[in-house]
């Protein structure tokens, strides 16, 4: 699985009302929920963010909230990944089951900048600069997350176990 | 039963076998049949009960996306509307009778409809959530009733629907943080001043992933009400749980749930803490916290004169009956200062009905204040006192995150209930102590 676009450098702490403030809660239509992604952090963000678009971000980032709308709103507005140095854990769980890779890096933060071209590689665990220049090994999904990512997220997991449990029967 | 037969039966006098086992690892080992199962293991569990409040919108979304018609069991399922209730728009209007609709359809009647109050307060108040069991809720501040010994998590919406499809779900048990207190509180520190005490000690990630177990003498003193806030404010810290162990005040509370080993729901004495911190009761001050970060926790005297325009007491943190009277305390026979709005939302309408009979309801609107219906209120910014540009609140609940009741450009202080209606009859962050007649 591979990630590529613009790295989009946050701080520690970005909580799920920066990510998605909650009077924007009551319409649940992921382009709506897109339009104000990171409007709390970032007046940016949301008109500048491509598909594919790289968050790489301090420590805690997701706490808060459970709401999922968080994740929603980032991955609509085209979010590929979150590399982060700590994740909140429902901001995390929430991430994997909407099937948006969340990887833990301790040194990505101070060594990618805004606007650098980078990939992940999840499959060797890596976040690279597109030039080559900077590279930074992530820390391996849990088992049991990665298996949820790998389907694309709980809901396809969660079907492919039935199918196949239809198919034993 | 007497209050000493009680503690006699609760105490950890009883002679029971050790199993070196905290009650993190006790409640999920048993959820997943797994009764060895120990800090770092990851399980599948199967929840006795299950919440979810108006994202139940979104959990029933995805359950029709796995074309599965109802949940795995309809008796297990609590839904609450009280997020954005009654509603704040046409939106949420048509997202309170989608979730209507189907709660009827899919037979689940533990559903609470607008005013009845806030999730985690009916989760409690109405005994739903038991000791010993694990409950997940699509919240964050499910953690809140660990205060009846139940291990309460919080997940998200699609997760809640993928528990809703299979009766199931992965979790990981996490190792815990024991926190005790030694000493004696000074008058006038209730028990958010202790968890903002203790958040501006660990920090907002201080119990990342951790069960906070509150345990020892300390919790003598400190009623259900109280434990539900230390236990609610947990999640300020990155909790994944917490709980307070059932004990005498337990007992005392709720005779008929009392269950009939407590030891099933308290760490054994040998277990395994993460880490055990000790606070100093004489060391606590009413406390304030804010603006943007609830560790910002520090003494009231060094944020007095604040001038505010809003004053908030309610929400899943401070909404009870303890605190609407530690409120009218500070309250009575005065009045709210003129260019301040004092807001008061009961968590829920038995609270509600309580403070009438006992006059509190009176106290607050003879000094000027607001009551609104009982639910989240303006807690997340969706209505009800939602906050404009420049403007600063001082609130009872459990975020002060910048843009979380309203505009980006709005400042809000957090504080105790007693604190808060203090500030609101001087305009300005103020020491409850005052009001108390309290001589510093």
């Amino acid at each position: 699985m591979i990630s590529e676009g613009r790295v989009w450098t946050f701080g520690d702490e970005i909580n799920t009302d920066l990510i998605i403030p909650g009077r924007y809660l009551d319409n649940y239509d992921p382009s709506h929920l897109a339009k104000h992604a990171m409007e709390g952090a970032s007046r940016e963000f949301a008109a500048g963010v491509r598909p594919g678009d790289i968050i790489v971000a301090g420590r805690n980032f997701g706490c808060g909230s459970s709401r999922e709308q968080a994740v929603t709103a980032l991955k609509s507005a085209g979010v590929s990944a979150v590399v982060a140095k700590s994740f909140a854990r429902i901001f995390y769980r929430n991430a994997i089951n909407l099937g948006m890779p969340v990887l833990e890096s301790q040194e990505a933060q101070s060594s990618f900048s805004d606007g650098d071209r980078a990939v992940i590689d999840l499959d060797l665990g890596c976040l690279s600069s597109m030039d080559g220049l900077k590279k930074t090994y992530l820390k391996e999904v849990p088992p049991n997350a990665k298996k949820i990512l790998a389907s694309g997220g709980l809901v396809p997991y969660l079907r492919q176990k039935t199918d196949g449990q239809r198919k034993t029967q | 039963m007497t209050r000493t037969d009680l503690e006699f039966k609760y105490s950890s006098s009883v002679e029971l076998p050790l199993t070196g086992r905290t009650v993190a690892e006790k409640i999920l080992g048993r959820a997943a049949n797994t009764p060895e199962a120990k800090a770092g293991d990851v399980l599948e569990v199967e929840p006795d009960l299950v919440m979810s409040h108006e994202n139940t919108f979104l959990v029933n979304k995805t359950l029709e996306e796995l074309e599965i018609g109802k949940p795995w069991d309809p008796e297990k399922v609590v839904v609450v509307l009280d997020h954005r209730s009654p509603a704040n728009s046409v939106q949420t209007a048509a997202v309170h009778s989608k979730i209507r609709e189907l709660v009827r359809r899919m037979g689940i009647s533990k559903f609470y409809d607008v005013g009845e109050g806030i999730c985690h307060q009916l989760l409690v108040e109405q005994k739903l959530a038991r000791p010993g069991q694990l409950v997940l809720g699509s919240d964050s501040h499910t953690t809140t009733i660990g205060a009846v010994g139940a291990f309460g998590a919080g997940i998200g919406a699609t997760d809640m629907a993928g528990v809703w499809a299979t009766g199931k779900t992965w979790l990981k048990v996490p190792e815990t943080l024991r926190v005790t207190m030694s000493g004696h509180l000074q008058r006038a520190v209730f028990p958010k001043d202790i968890a903002l005490y203790l958040i501006s000690k660990l920090g907002p990630s201080g119990a990342d992933y951790m069960c906070v177990e509150f345990d020892g003498i300390f919790l003598f003193d400190i009623s259900i009400s109280g434990r539900m806030v230390l236990c609610n404010m947990a999640a300020e810290m990155g909790a994944k749980a917490a709980i307070a162990p059932v004990d005498s005040t337990f007992g005392a509370w709720s005779p008929e749930c009392a269950p009939e080993n407590g030891r099933a729901c308290v760490s054994d004495p040998d277990a395994k803490f993460r880490d055990s911190i000790e606070l100093v009761a004489e060391d606590i001050r009413p406390m304030v916290a804010g603006p943007h970060k609830v560790e910002a926790g520090k003494s009231v005297d060094e944020f007095e004169d604040i001038h505010i325009d809003q004053a908030f007491i309610g929400s899943c943190t401070n909404g009870r009956l303890e605190d609407l009277i530690a409120a009218s305390w500070v309250l009575k026979g005065n009045k709210v200062a003129q260019g301040c709005r004092l807001l008061v939302a009961p968590a829920s309408r038995a609270v509600l009905n309580d403070a009438l009979d006992m006059g509190v309801i009176q106290t607050i609107l003879a000094a000027g204040g607001v009551i609104l219906p009982p639910g989240c209120g303006p807690c997340l910014g969706a209505h009800e006192g939602v906050l404009g540009p420049g403007e600063v609140c001082i609130s009872s609940s459990n975020r002060n995150f910048k843009g979380r009741m309203g505009s980006e450009e709005a400042e809000i202080y957090l504080a105790s209930p007693a604190t808060v209606a203090a500030s609101a009859i001087e305009g300005k962050i103020a020491d409850p102590r005052r009001w108390l007649k309290i001589d510093l």
